[in-house]
């Protein structure tokens, strides 16, 4: 498993004059599940559009499998958008938006030979049930699922996940992760999760990428959740570190 | 004879009405979804201004008119893009000097026309074969677009990012269909009024969005609302012998309040 899936070289972005991301410097092998971690406005969701060619990079260069964002097909790419800027006065069905993962283009009338892979991929992220209640009806919760399935349905080789069990109750947290887990053990997928839980973090990414503006750490879950990590991206520590260790004994 | 006449008149206007009662409420979809109903109207007060530069140079104005209104959209566009002021400021600055131009070119012509005035209120007389000429083009591009765009554009309406990273040329598809929009407003200007243009655009997609679940079902919905209240505003305004666009409108609304009663009526039905 040599073949590098994301390969960041010196990679600046800018907005103005606030620089958002300084001098990145990694590289992903293919197959491999990596969290980030790190506080609001670190730039996880602005490394993450990097990656998927929606922000160019003030300096240095991305490739994936050994090719520049442009020359990428978008169905090698599945993403989960952090969700809050969703258009609710928009008119559309969970079916409709999950079809864009399959065809990357809005349905005009569904047909049935999209329907069937729309549903079962719905189904399989316990979502069938509200194939057909329009999305501005759905919780935020609801919809993270439809937005997963989306992602899962074009089989892509890289899933780019902005915080995807944000407002999913706990059973449901549980199953999603278990989701990307086979999903990724089945198509041996390489995953990108940016999330605010570092138990989730911890229990299924083989690496922890801790960001803040730059790369605080880039290392396995252990050695990643170190006092000595989380103090440096996210200032001070507080009680949730002492909860992974409890978590870490547990094991 | 004069029964003939009428009829040819009768005949373009109808016409026109048919094909500009779709092009509006096709593209009417995308200005209610993407919150430009202000863009409408601005492109129509562009469209004035072009339309008062005809007037003053004597020749047709819907041939200065369409240019103008297309560079008007243009730089709305333009200054949205490339300052971060919102599109309603771009929108209002055009707005006002697009009006300005117009009453300066206007007052340059001395004697005053009894033509700006159909422009601004709409006239089925004032329909010439040369803007039905125009409109047909017009329309067989807008249904072209049915099938190379409706989908692309739905897509970035719903979510510019996630269109984005389809690999849709987001922005590129703003300009066709803002450029498309000009042109659709400067046609609709004749039969419906410079004044009354924006409403014509938003009132049959805002209908269709009440009934409607789906947004190819809401395009659908807003197309025959478009061509069936042209069709009744132009035989009432020509039975009462009322304004074209008026009419038009006020059919419009009276299907805009139906809508809402059904709304509201299915609502309470699944509750
Ligand atoms: N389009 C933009 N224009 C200007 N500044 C931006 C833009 N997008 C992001 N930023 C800034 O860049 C910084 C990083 O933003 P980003 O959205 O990547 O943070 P994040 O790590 O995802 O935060 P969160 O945990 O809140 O989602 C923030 O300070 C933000 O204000
Ligand atoms: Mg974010």
């Amino acid at each position: 498993m040599n073949n590098i899936a994301i390969d960041v070289k010196n990679l600046y972005v800018n907005f103005a004059r606030y620089s958002a991301l300084e001098n990145l410097n990694l590289s992903i092998p293919g197959g491999n599940f990596v969290s980030v971690v790190g506080p609001n406005g670190a730039g996880k969701t602005t490394f993450l559009k990097v990656i998927l060619g929606l922000l160019k990079p003030n300096q240095g260069t991305i490739t994936i499998f050994g090719k520049h964002t442009d020359e990428l097909s978008p169905f090698d790419l599945g993403y989960v958008p952090q969700i809050k800027t969703l258009d609710r006065s928009f008119p559309a069905l969970p079916i409709e938006l999950v079809s864009t993962g399959l065809k990357a283009k809005w349905p005009g009338k569904m047909i049935k030979t999209n329907k069937e892979p729309v549903m079962e991929t719905l189904e399989k992220v316990g979502a069938g049930n509200l194939a057909k209640r329009p999305l501005n009806k759905l919780s935020g919760g609801e919809l993270q699922r439809v937005y997963l399935a989306r992602a899962l349905i074009r089989k892509p080789k890289i899933l780019v996940l902005d915080e995807p069990a944000t407002g999913i109750d706990w059973i449901g947290e549980n199953d999603i992760h278990k989701i990307i887990d086979d999903y990724k053990s089945e198509f041996n997928a390489t995953i990108i999760m940016v999330t605010h839980d570092w138990e989730a973090a911890y229990h299924h990414a083989d690496h922890v990428l801790m960001l803040n503006r730059q790369i605080l750490c880039f290392d396995t879950p252990d050695n990643a959740f170190t006092e000595q990590c989380l103090r440096k991206t996210f200032g001070h520590v507080g009680h949730r570190h002492e909860m992974i260790f409890v978590g870490r004994h547990h094991d | 004879m004069i029964e003939a006449f009428m009829q040819s008149f009768m005949l373009r206007a109808m016409l026109a009405g048919i094909f500009v009662g779709f092009m509006s409420s096709y593209f009417g979809v995308f200005i209610v979804q993407r919150r430009m109903s202000f863009m409408g109207s601005g492109l129509a007060h562009a469209a004035f201004g072009g339309v008062a530069l005809g007037i003053l140079l004597n020749t047709e104005p819907l041939w200065i008119a369409i240019p103008f209104t297309i560079i008007a959209s243009i730089g709305i566009t333009l200054l949205k893009d490339k300052t971060n002021l919102g599109s309603d400021t771009s929108i209002g600055i055009l707005f006002a000097i697009s009006v300005a131009l117009g009453i300066i070119f206007l007052s340059l012509k001395r004697s005053y026309t009894a033509d700006a005035f159909a422009y601004l209120f709409g006239s089925i007389l004032s329909v010439q074969t040369s803007d039905l000429i125009v409109t047909i083009i017009l329309t067989l591009f807008t249904v072209l677009t049915f099938f190379f765009y409706w989908s692309r554009w739905a897509y970035s309406t719903f979510d510019r990012e996630l269109a984005k990273t389809d690999r849709i040329p987001v922005t590129i598809d703003d300009y066709v269909l803002n450029i498309l929009l000009a042109i659709t407003i400067v046609v609709s200007v004749k039969l419906v009024g410079i004044i009354l243009v924006a409403a014509f655009l938003v009132i049959p997609a805002a209908s269709a969005r009440l009934i409607a679940v789906t947004f190819f079902g809401m395009t659908i919905i807003s197309i025959c609302l478009g061509i069936v209240s042209s069709i009744i505003g132009l035989i009432t305004s020509y039975i009462f012998d009322l304004p074209s666009g008026a009419t038009i409108i006020l059919v419009q609304a009276v299907i805009f309040f139906i809508a809402i009663i059904y709304q509201k009526a299915s609502m309470s039905e699944t509750i």
